[in-house]
């Protein structure tokens, strides 16, 4: 009987478990809504000019702290410019480049491995021996490389995001493809005289978007991360524009005297990812469970 | 097995080359050098002989069979900052480099290992859930800003321990400490689901009934079996590290390849971060094909396929 009431537990474990699974995390979700209205409305929340401060107001601890200026609720950073304020017009940039960067990389990566996995033969050995090249190379050297004989930019960040993450997304759309192509509906369609195109994009692409999707919410943190750490090194967003790498990299050298100016943009990239991941899962075990192996 | 290898290694070769063409294609983007190298007053004539003398004059095919032979035979032009030959630059920050990765990935196998086998045989015991908090914790941190946060407590706040530079054993535990703990939620991680996996397969319930000592079960028999997916790892461990190693360089001035090349970015000089470039990638895909080769190896699915 020991056994019974085992399983009978064990059920109840999984009832709870589906439960919880119901709803979204609610204060990483409350977290990740946050930002995109602060990203939104950042010209409108922010108290002060995100590039312009005065140099009368430098280095101002935030408020609670001894010598905090009324106004600089989280401090000033060497320019006088407002923390707060660069924090909100940073989460654009985060939002800009993972919306650009993921939309992009999950278009070209998904319709490489759609085609590779439809067409089959030389088409699929190329192309995957191109995924394959291509996650060999060391992408942040390559964004080094540009940023060296381009100036750095936002268009920089693009192409580096671009070409670490579409393998996967290959790899992922076309392990799909292969599978649906064998399925009847295919077949019927075919029959039913569609092209090869529209076989691919009406019937096989609206089953490959769940997983393509919970591919790129599990790609955001990320992105955001690899978009700091580029920028930070100089090779990513080019100052005075407040990413919140550019802000971490601004404080460097003031450990010592104002700690805030790096490690504030720093706790706001490390809540931003952990809520994103954690809601990156959640959306992966809603939507693709047996995505949970990759 | 011998065909995945031989498969391999022309892909390692492909990818090297795809490299060179990429680094060869971006430098010459970059700009005409004679502009920069020739003085102002330099007539036409003058620009014309330098040209040719360089070869910049000849089809671009023939300039990069240049650029890669001499690149083979270790000329990879002369630092425009330092004066001196690149690869010389190179060879001498590359100890640094290797001194950071060793210790990192000393400290990342001595954590990461244990912790990950424990919290696995000890599933939801409170260490099992600090170790998943800390592994959910560890890959959200961004490197460059933990570097920060340690100086701003060991040094700036308890002055324990050095900030900056190299030299004695103390100045590498920071840096290696940061380097580390990336790959340690990710190893932890792994190791904790493939020893979960491994743990509740009839060979573990076999060694445990036959009245095995626990230790001898764990580490013997369910860990080695565990290690394999581990070893994939290895791959992924060395490209944190090496992305790693250029941000930990510059956040801690500890003088390696990374700190190198990003020097070399903010004085455009060309010929360093070329080299750097090349340097590194050829480590990268190196290790890459070493890794795929050993799993190879270990995995007798790939080692008596035909």
């Amino acid at each position: 009987m020991s056994n019974g009431a085992a399983i009978a537990t064990d059920s109840e474990v999984l009832a709870r478990r589906a439960r919880d699974r119901r709803w979204p995390p609610a204060v990483p979700l409350t977290v990740v809504a946050l930002l995109l209205l602060c990203a939104l409305f950042a010209p409108l929340l922010a108290p002060h000019s995100p590039l312009e401060g005065s140099l009368g107001e430098r280095l101002a601890p935030p408020i609670g702290l001894e010598g905090a200026k009324p106004g600089h609720l989280l401090g000033t950073d060497r320019h006088g410019r407002d923390t707060l304020s660069r924090l909100l017009y940073g989460a654009r940039i985060s939002l800009a480049v993972s919306v650009v960067g993921i939309t992009l990389t999950g278009a070209a990566g998904s319709l490489i491995g759609l085609l590779a996995g439809f067409f089959d033969g030389w088409v699929d050995t190329l192309l995957m021996r191109l995924a394959d090249i291509s996650l060999s190379l060391p992408g942040i050297l390559i964004a080094v490389l540009l940023s060296v004989v381009f100036e750095p930019s936002f268009t920089n960040v693009i192409i580096v995001v671009v070409f670490l993450l579409w393998p996967s997304y290959a790899r992922l759309t076309r392990g799909e493809t292969l599978g649906l192509k064998q399925q009847e509906f295919v077949a019927l369609a075919r029959i039913a005289g569609c092209s090869s195109a529209r076989i691919m994009f009406r019937h096989i692409v609206p089953n490959l978007a769940p997983s393509i999707l919970v591919l790129a919410t599990l790609h955001v943190g990320y992105v955001i991360v690899l978009e700091a750490a580029l920028s930070f090194l100089g090779v990513g967003i080019p100052p005075p524009t407040p990413s919140w790498g550019v802000m971490v990299a601004d404080g460097r050298g003031l450990i010592e005297q104002a700690w805030w100016v790096s490690i504030l943009p720093g706790i706001a990239i490390l809540v931003t990812v952990l809520s994103l991941n954690i809601l990156g899962d959640w959306v992966r075990d809603r939507l693709d469970p047996k995505l949970r192996q990759v | 097995m011998q065909r995945f290898i031989l498969g391999r290694v022309v892909q390692s070769i492909v990818s090297m080359f795809v490299v060179s063409v990429v680094v060869f294609a971006l430098v010459r983007m970059s700009g005409d050098p004679i502009q920069i190298m020739m003085p102002a007053e330099a007539t036409k004539a003058d620009i014309e002989l330098m040209r040719a003398h360089l070869g910049l004059d000849r089809p671009w095919t023939v300039q990069y069979w240049r650029f890669a032979t001499q690149a083979l035979q270790g000329d990879f032009g002369r630092s425009v900052r330092f004066r001196r030959p690149a690869l010389d630059l190179v060879v001498e920050r590359y100890g640094a480099t290797l001194e950071l990765g060793g210790i990192a990935v000393l400290i990342v196998i001595l954590v990461a290992l244990p912790v990950g086998v424990y919290s696995a045989v000890r599933r939801g015991s409170p260490l099992d859930y600090a170790a998943r908090a800390f592994a959910a914790l560890g890959q959200a941190v961004p490197p460059f800003w933990l570097g920060l946060v340690l100086v701003l407590i060991f040094g700036v706040l308890l002055h324990l321990l050095p900030t900056s530079g190299r030299g004695t054993p103390l100045h590498v535990l920071l840096p290696g400490i940061t380097l580390g703990w990336f790959a340690v939620a990710g190893l932890m991680r792994l190791t904790r689901s493939s020893m979960l996996d491994v743990l509740g397969s009839e060979y573990v319930k076999l060694a445990r009934i036959k009245g095995l000592p626990e230790r001898r079960v764990i580490w013997l028999h369910a860990f080695k079996n565990a290690a394999l997916p581990v070893v994939t790892f290895a791959a992924l461990l060395f490209v944190a590290l090496l992305n790693g190693s250029i941000i930990v360089e510059t956040v801690f001035g500890w003088p390696g390849l990374g700190l190198l090349v990003i020097e070399a970015v903010d004085s455009r000089d060309y010929p360093i971060v070329q080299t750097v470039v090349l340097f590194l990638s050829a480590m990268y895909i190196g290790v890459n094909l070493l890794v795929d080769v050993l799993y190879a190896y270990l995995n007798p699915k790939i080692r008596y396929s035909q």
